[in-house]
């Protein structure tokens, strides 16, 4: 069994550098630049959200496969106002559009315009969270609780997760901008920001969804 | 707030001598532009349904839904910057993973329930007698 | 002031003296052993006063390497319970005839079997498979450590949450009684209402999360770090099932999540789910679940069959035959792993146009893997075969699992299912496969990589005590149940009235306790092992000729894995280097930037077990509590942003001096 150490001269110090030994294929970087610091966090913050895809398709599944099992209880046509949805759906769609003028002033580094776009994008969100534990509330009061049949179990489970995402989404960016607000826009807040945003956007993208398939096509039915 | 095409992302600090991956070019008029297309494609959908002008329902559902994927779509492309080039290609292979699987789930658990619905609903001695 | 009861019942819920089995002989003296051992164990640490050093070294550890060794040992002591209970059950089943009701009654039979299903798929399988991978794949891929090391170290705590939990259900309360699954309405608030079922469904969540974020590592990890010249076609083939395992974790698992949260808002909540009335329907819950299920089990297998593709062309000489065929091999195995879930239930009643589909498809499935196969087999001909332990569990890898595989394959034809479904032959299947490829290829790959983490090989001789008693016992424990299988024999069976049956009982009991023999012989390969440490040495830090890159480092590798990165020019990295005279760097060293340590991990791990154990007791005030602190110290470790530090260069030309230093004694 050969073990190969080497018996080679070694090249001389000054030679630590990429140039090739006159001896062959460089093996070794010798003159290395480490990985920038965070390069791997939006690939992996977007795997996360790839797999948060995947419970929110799961929860759909499940309320196509039960979400007309009214068990002779209200139907969407009984419950949902579609006027209240439509306000719902304005202020998510405005928090996104806030949130981009956000990250455009993140850009250019100007941290009160920054924080002054987050604050509008958390008060449109937790409008949109206002509104829908209203309509929560008064569907409960009613007796049309996540309990009393499948459609209402799948109704409930589906809406209230992605409105407890959006509940995380907004814990996350106010500790950001206390964090902004401390270290300013350093290239981990900056990094920290476009994660959120993604994750804002994604929760729009899931609420299109939603509206369409939950609401809108509730009605149809 | 001024359009600014030259403003960069930062989300891959750039070093000397790295190349960053998949730049982020984030406009003003990049997310005006997807607002407004969300916009439209939200209100529309909404009117159809809410007014119901089109009598057919399925019509209009498969209205709304394709509505609901160019939406997604803006979404994608305007808000979350998503192009082929991101992270070297890697996000929208991500992407397109997960919708596959995404679809396989979906339309196969609707598939197999609404074939398993129809053959074990809960039918009596005389309804079994005629079955096939 | 509220009586004593209403407050003890706040502060404890549903948790009463009760609970604890103090009317089951057989879990009291568990308890005393186990506490007794724990006892010894606690009071050997605290003497030696090595908990600061444990604390310090590898419960806060962000190093791969020691994360993937604790990941080892936790499957370890995992099996050791896990296998208990199956002792537990082949003992019953061998006693438990003509009239004899066997000592194990059926409420305590029924949580045996769920219970060493749970445990061996989710913590004695999933942490060899996600261990070995941690400490590897860095290595293969040249890099100095995962793409989120403080996640890694969350992962692997959270892993033990898990584990923790279910292993509490033995001391404190009952657990599941409903099979590995869970099916309902078997285990919905009416029929269930004990917290075996929340036990079952808070160890998978809490454990679920740390694979999930392990996959999201592992995956950025293989496609950001890779070292320069490391083209994807260039990757060591374990790397790339890695990859694939991997990718499936992070679309699988999500599932399970969403599944098992149904689950907990039927039992907790009340919703109709899964239950019979209001409109639920239990058949989604199953057939959501075997959508998690399938991939999961390549989630299992694929990592395997990467050792494997390591271990043939090391131990023949050769390099891997076909690796492109192999690649694509794995990936078409990866997309179609989600196409064959409903063989699972064939009989739920579907009908033949849903079955004869999924039934096409599992036979599909069979195809890549039969081709990786041959590639192995390929690679073997004409070669110089070192029968060494590795390549001895992989010989017996092929012949066990091509047995599991054929048989898999007559499963997939569902009118053969319809005769065979949820009988012993179903059993003898998926044990045929998991044993004899995951668990065959967790041994070969512990023997292959253990001198890599620990600088000495595996005592070959106590290895081929282990690997003969487990091979033959194997066969004898599992052969009969495919000949019960047929003949009519249900699964989960505690009585049987028909005596002609109990031979082939007695025997597989014969092989159980072969088995028992075969783990012995491994705790006692790891014993002598250490006691033979020098003997055993290995200075090179490539003790079998490997071909990939981390047999390149020392044994046990530098805290920072390479002093220089390596460039890449061809697959087989290593191989190539070797053969074309590289020179290894002795001078010229820099500070290497490394990550550090942290103790958010455990803790953040340790509420999240707090809150499983709250939720699982009805203790509303722990469960606000502990999901609080959850958010806090999240939150709080957020606001750490110097989490890495340099290693000088002084101390790396250090390590590096002595590694020459040995290579050159070693020769």
């Amino acid at each position: 069994m050969a073990k190969r150490t080497s018996t080679r001269r070694t090249p001389p110090a000054a030679a630590a550098t990429a140039a090739p030994t006159p001896a062959g294929p460089v093996f070794y970087e010798l003159d290395e630049h480490p990985h920038p610091e965070g390069s791997s966090t939006m690939l992996g913050f977007w795997m996360y959200l790839m797999s948060d895809c995947l419970i929110f398709a799961m929860l759909f599944a499940t309320f196509g496969v039960l979400g007309g099992n009214y068990a002779a209880g209200p139907g969407p046509k009984d419950l949902f106002e579609l006027p209240v949805v439509a306000v719902n759906t304005a202020a998510l769609l405005f928090s996104s559009i806030t949130y981009g003028f956000a990250v455009l002033a993140m850009q250019r580094k100007l941290v009160a315009r920054t924080q002054l776009w987050l604050l509008v994008t958390a008060f449109f969100g937790l409008c949109f969270l206002a509104i829908e534990l209203n309509e929560f509330a008064h569907m409960i009061a009613e007796g049309a609780g996540p309990q009393r049949s499948a459609f209402l179990s799948s109704f409930f489970t589906l809406v209230g997760t992605h409105g407890l995402h959006v509940t995380f989404g907004l814990i996350w960016m106010v500790t950001l901008m206390v964090q902004v607000a401390r270290f300013g826009l350093t290239s981990a807040n900056q990094r920290r920001l476009m994660c959120l945003s993604m994750f804002w956007h994604f929760l729009d993208v899931i609420w299109i969804g939603v509206f369409t398939f939950v609401y809108l096509m509730g009605m149809l039915r | 707030m001024t359009t600014d095409p030259t403003a960069h992302g930062p989300v891959s600090p750039a070093q000397p001598g790295h190349d960053p991956e998949g730049e982020l070019h984030v406009t003003l008029r990049g997310y005006l532009t997807g607002f407004v297309l969300a916009v439209i494609l939200t209100a529309i959908p909404f009117y159809l349904v809410m007014s119901g002008v089109i009598p057919d329902k399925l019509i209009t559902a498969l209205i709304i839904m394709a509505f609901a994927g160019a939406q997604i779509v803006v979404h994608m492309v305007y808000f979350l910057h998503m192009t082929p080039k991101a992270e070297g290609g890697w996000m929208i292979m991500a992407l397109i993973f997960t919708l596959i699987v995404l679809v396989i789930a979906l339309v196969g658990s609707l598939w197999v329930m609404y074939h398993l619905n129809n053959n074990m609903m809960p039918m009596s001695v005389e309804q079994m007698r005629q079955m096939p | 002031m509220p009586p004593i009861s209403s407050i003890l019942s706040f502060i404890f819920g549903r948790l009463t003296l009760n609970e604890l089995p103090l009317d089951e002989p057989i879990v009291v003296w568990t308890f005393v052993v186990v506490a007794a051992g724990g006892i010894v164990v606690v009071g050997a640490l605290t003497w030696f006063k090595l908990w600061g050093y444990l604390w310090k070294e590898w419960f806060t550890t962000v190093d791969h390497k020691r994360i993937g060794i604790m990941y080892m040992i936790l499957g370890l002591v995992m099996l050791l319970r896990g296998f208990s209970d199956a002792i537990l059950m082949r003992l019953q089943q061998a006693m438990a005839f003509g009239g004899s009701e066997g000592y194990l009654p059926a409420h305590h039979y029924d949580q045996v079997f769920t219970a060493h299903g749970v445990i061996m798929i989710f913590f004695v399988a999933m942490p060899f498979v996600t261990g070995l991978m941690n400490f590897v794949v860095p290595l293969q891929i040249g890099a100095r450590d995962v793409s989120f090391p403080f996640l890694n170290n969350f992962s692997f705590w959270m892993t033990v949450g898990g584990a923790v939990i279910v292993m509490m259900s033995l001391f404190v309360g009952e657990f599941a009684r409903t099979g590995w699954l869970a099916y309902p309405p078997l285990s919905d608030k009416v029929y269930s209402p004990d917290p075996g079922v929340d036990y079952y469904i808070w160890a998978l969540q809490v454990a679920g999360v740390g694979t999930t974020l392990s996959g999201i590592n592992l995956i950025a990890t293989i496609i950001k770090m890779r070292a320069p010249g490391m083209a994807l076609m260039k990757m060591p083939v374990f790397t790339w099932t890695a990859l694939c395992t991997n990718i499936l974790i992070v679309a699988a698992f999500p599932v399970l999540t969403a599944v098992l949260t149904l689950l907990m808002l039927d039992r907790y909540v009340g919703t109709n789910f899964f239950t019979n009335g209001l409109g639920g329907n239990p058949m989604m819950y199953i057939n959501l679940i075997w959508i998690w299920g399938h991939p999961e089990v390549y989630i299992l297998i694929l990592p395997a069959f990467g050792i494997y593709s390591e271990v043939v062309p090391t131990f023949t000489g050769k390099r891997l035959f076909g690796y492109t065929s192999m690649v694509y091999a794995t990936l078409v195995i990866t997309i179609l792993s989600y196409l064959v879930w409903l063989h699972h239930f064939f009989t739920m009643g579907s009908g033949a146009s849903v079955n004869s589909f999924f039934g096409i498809t599992t036979m599909i499935i069979s195809i890549p893997t039969g081709a990786k196969i041959f590639n192995w087999l390929f690679t073997m001909f004409r070669g110089r075969i070192r029968f060494e332990l590795p390549m001895m569990w992989t010989v017996a890898f092929m012949i066990t699992f091509i047995i599991g595989g054929m048989t898999g394959v007559l499963l997939a034809v569902p009118p053969a299912d319809f005769v065979l479904h949820n009988s012993l032959f179903l059993v003898a299947h998926f044990h045929n496969v998991i044993i004899g490829g995951v668990l065959f290829g967790m041994f070969a790959g512990i023997n292959y990589w253990f001198p890599k983490a620990f600088g000495f090989r595996l005592d070959p001789f106590w290895g081929k005590i282990s690997f003969w008693f487990w091979v033959v016992g194997f066969y004898l424990a599992f052969m009969p149940l495919y000949v019960l299988g047929l003949m009519g024999v249900t699964r989960r069976l505690r009585v049987f009235d028909d005596p002609s049956l109990q031979i082939w009982f007695v025997i597989a009991g014969v092989g159980a306790a072969l088995i028992a023999v075969g783990i012995l012989a491994t705790l006692v390969q790891f014993a002598v092992s250490i006691l033979n440490r020098e003997k055993l040495r290995d200075t090179t830090g490539d003790p079998w000729n490997g071909r990939t890159l981390e047999w390149s480092t020392s044994s046990p590798p530098p805290e920072y894995n390479f002093a220089f990165t390596p460039i890449v020019h061809e697959r087989d990295a290593w191989w190539d280097m070797k053969a074309r005279g590289h020179t290894r760097p002795l001078t010229g060293f820099r500070p290497i930037h490394m990550p550090s340590n942290t103790g958010s991990g455990i803790i953040l791990a340790g509420c999240a077990t707090a809150f499983g154990v709250a939720m699982i007791w009805y203790m509303w005030w722990l469960a606000v509590l502990s999901f609080a602190a959850l958010l806090v110290v999240a939150i709080a470790h957020t606001f750490n942003y110097k989490r890495d530090f340099d290693i000088p260069a002084e101390e790396v030309a250090h390590t590096e001096d002595a590694r020459t230093a040995a290579l050159a004694t070693g020769g």
